[in-house]
């Protein structure tokens, strides 16, 4: 039987709402500061005193990356009581989890503006503010647990995925800040090797917690329960899982570590992302199917997530070839693969998680709103990525020439040119929806509060 | 294979893969001087990972300087004198003789260590 989400099924919605909020908040934040640092490859003085690019890249990147844990955390708030069937273990640790991811966000904001770094790729904030971070990471955990209670035996596969992904996020962290040790940090082959491991696998562990949120939303869409058991999702899961633990060594392939790693990640990626492809594939049969379509807008998102794995996938696969990769690494070209799997797939699914939450509280115009904003990212990421491109293909010829630095850039700025200009539009597009988004959710919020002081609130419910 | 068990079993095979990765999967026979250390130091609180990369981990504005100090078209000189001067894109920090020499230490023992291919 097809069913509408039905948001207003448990009281501590809220908490997911929270943190949902808090997601925009950095994804709005985020763009705005990948704007400006896209400008600034032009104009090189572009704020160069106030805001300069080596505040502009850490504050964007690190802010992207906080838009998909906040996002992801809280839709995994939204469902883990409609998973289990029962009410959230704990608000109070939710709360408490909200706050503190709240703290770091700000610390990490306000000390990348202020010039403050650890120096350390991706993770440039200081070394002791993870602490907290693992604080509010094991609180949610304990949350999941307890409200969840996996017994993984009969579980479907999204409920793996998320337990997957929770204790991957904590291992990864922890060895991101393994550097803090001499035996690592005095040996610089040690030091890269684990700083690509963990920061591959921490992709990974996002990864598993954004696939877990959309297998889920699909399951209520289709209202086909049994995908979520099928033997091939879980074979698709376990490849999936393999590869968050030993593909990153193709980031390494520069790295005179053991060749072991090189051989292990080479065979490894090259199965990558054809899982999700194919689980995605056959979910979206099960969607078009479907005559009696509750969530169309949704859907949208979720097809439109298709074609981007399938780009990306592409992508991916060429560039973790060795042969491929002498070229590539260091180039514009990662960063189009970084972008894209960040903004086609993860930003797209998580869009899909959140209108298949609010659909049924869009309005009409809202919901053209959201279209127009979709066909808006799409198009203008699809040109962003190929301008991307393009410049990584220019760099690595003139790599391949010896050219001076100063020589290339210039060959590379009309690409980063029109890289800034679909920035723009891509800006507008992600803009357009979070802002529909933002107005649906906080009025969403005010509602439930109503609804907690006891007033009667229509419930929608088909 | 059940599902508890295939995890468990990757799960091992992650932790003793790690555990040579951690050691000798990336033993390397070149250390470094405290010069070097004092570069790195460097390196990182001036946050020049963000536009340049060693060994493929960084940003993309500048080059990738894992071989700076012996390239051909570059080398240890070069690489001071940008450091002291800054450039077109790559800022002026202002460093003093001493800091923009234990940055060219460091970028030193990063291009030997990359030069010696373990087997
Ligand atoms: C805002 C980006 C940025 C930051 C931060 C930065 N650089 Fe640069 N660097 C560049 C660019 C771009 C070049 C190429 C020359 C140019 O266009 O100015 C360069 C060139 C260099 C060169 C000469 C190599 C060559 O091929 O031209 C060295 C050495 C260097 N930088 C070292 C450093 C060190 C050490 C730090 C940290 C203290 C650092 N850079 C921080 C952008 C940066
Ligand atoms: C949902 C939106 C976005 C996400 C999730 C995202 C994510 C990322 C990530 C993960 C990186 C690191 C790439 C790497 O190191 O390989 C990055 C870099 C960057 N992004 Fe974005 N991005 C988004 C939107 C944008 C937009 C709209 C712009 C510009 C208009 C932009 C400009 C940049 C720039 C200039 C860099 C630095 C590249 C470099 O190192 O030289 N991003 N982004």
């Amino acid at each position: 039987m097809l069913q509408h989400y039905n948001s207003n099924s448990m009281k501590q919605h809220t908490i997911g709402y929270r943190f949902i909020v808090l997601g925009f908040i950095c994804l709005l934040l985020s763009i705005s500061f990948g704007l400006i640092a896209s400008l600034q490859y032009i104009f090189p003085n572009l704020l160069a005193d106030r805001l300069s690019f080596q505040q502009t890249r850490p504050l964007h990147v690190f802010l992207a990356v906080n838009w998909i844990f906040a996002c992801v955390t809280g839709i995994m708030y939204q469902y883990m009581p409609e998973v289990a069937g029962k009410q959230l273990y704990s608000p109070l640790f939710a709360k408490v989890h909200f706050g503190l991811m709240s703290l770091t966000i700000l610390i990490a904001t306000v000390g990348f503006s202020m010039g403050s770094f650890s120096g350390r790729e991706y993770l440039e904030f200081p070394p002791w503010v993870t602490i907290i971070i693992i604080a509010y990471w094991v609180l949610f955990c304990i949350n999941f647990l307890r409200t969840v209670n996996p017994k993984l035996k009969g579980a479907p596969v999204y409920i793996w995925s998320w337990s997957v992904g929770l204790i991957f996020f904590l291992i990864t962290i922890v060895e991101a800040h393994l550097w803090l040790l001499p035996f690592f940090n005095d040996n610089i082959i040690r030091d890269v090797t684990v700083q690509w491991k963990a920061n591959g696998s921490m992709v990974g562990a996002w990864n598993m917690l954004i696939y877990g949120t959309a297998m889920f939303a699909m399951e209520r869409i289709t209202g086909k329960k049994e995908i979520g058991h099928q033997k091939t999702s879980f074979a698709f899961f376990f490849l999936g899982l393999t590869n968050l633990m030993f593909n990153w060594g193709h980031h390494t392939y520069i790295v005179p570590a053991s060749p072991v790693v090189k051989e292990v990640s080479y065979i490894i990626s090259m199965t990558e992302l054809i899982l999700f492809v194919n689980i995605i594939m056959k979910w979206k049969k099960g969607l078009l199917r479907d005559a009696n379509d509750t969530n169309p807008l949704a859907k949208r998102f979720f097809m439109s997530a298709d074609r981007w794995i399938l780009l990306n996938l592409a992508l991916a696969i060429a560039i973790s070839v060795p042969y491929i990769n002498q070229y590539t690494h260091g180039t514009q070209i990662t960063v189009a693969h970084a972008m894209g799997a960040t903004i086609g797939i993860n930003t797209t699914l998580l869009l899909a998680s959140v209108t298949f939450i609010f659909e049924n509280k869009l309005k009409d115009i809202g919901k053209k709103i959201i279209i127009a904003g979709l066909r808006t990212m799409n198009v203008s990421l699809l040109l962003f990525w190929a301008s991307l491109i393009a410049a990584g293909i220019i760099r690595s010829i003139a790599t391949q020439q010896n050219e001076y630095f100063s020589v290339m850039t210039p060959k590379l700025l009309p690409y980063l040119r029109s890289f800034s200009v679909f920035g723009v539009f891509l800006v507008i597009g992600i803009m357009a929806m979070s802002f529909t988004y933002l107005r649906v959710i906080i009025g969403a919020d005010r509602h439930s509060v109503k609804d907690e002081i006891g007033q009667s609130v229509p419930v929608t419910s088909q | 294979m059940g599902k508890v068990l295939t995890i468990i079993v990757l799960f091992s095979i992650y932790v003793i893969y790690s555990g040579w990765v951690f050691s000798p999967g990336t033993s390397s026979g070149v250390r470094m001087t405290q010069k070097a250390i004092n570069g790195k130091n460097l390196w990182h609180s001036n946050n020049c990972q963000n536009c340049h990369q060693v060994f493929g981990l960084g940003g993309y504005m500048g080059p990738d300087l894992t071989t700076v100090t012996t390239d051909k078209s570059r080398g240890k000189l070069y690489a001071k004198a940008m450091l002291m001067n800054g450039g077109t894109r790559m800022p002026n920090f202002h460093f003093t003789e001493n800091q923009a020499d234990e940055l060219v230490a460091y970028l030193d023992y990063v291009n030997n260590a990359s030069t010696l291919q373990q087997q």
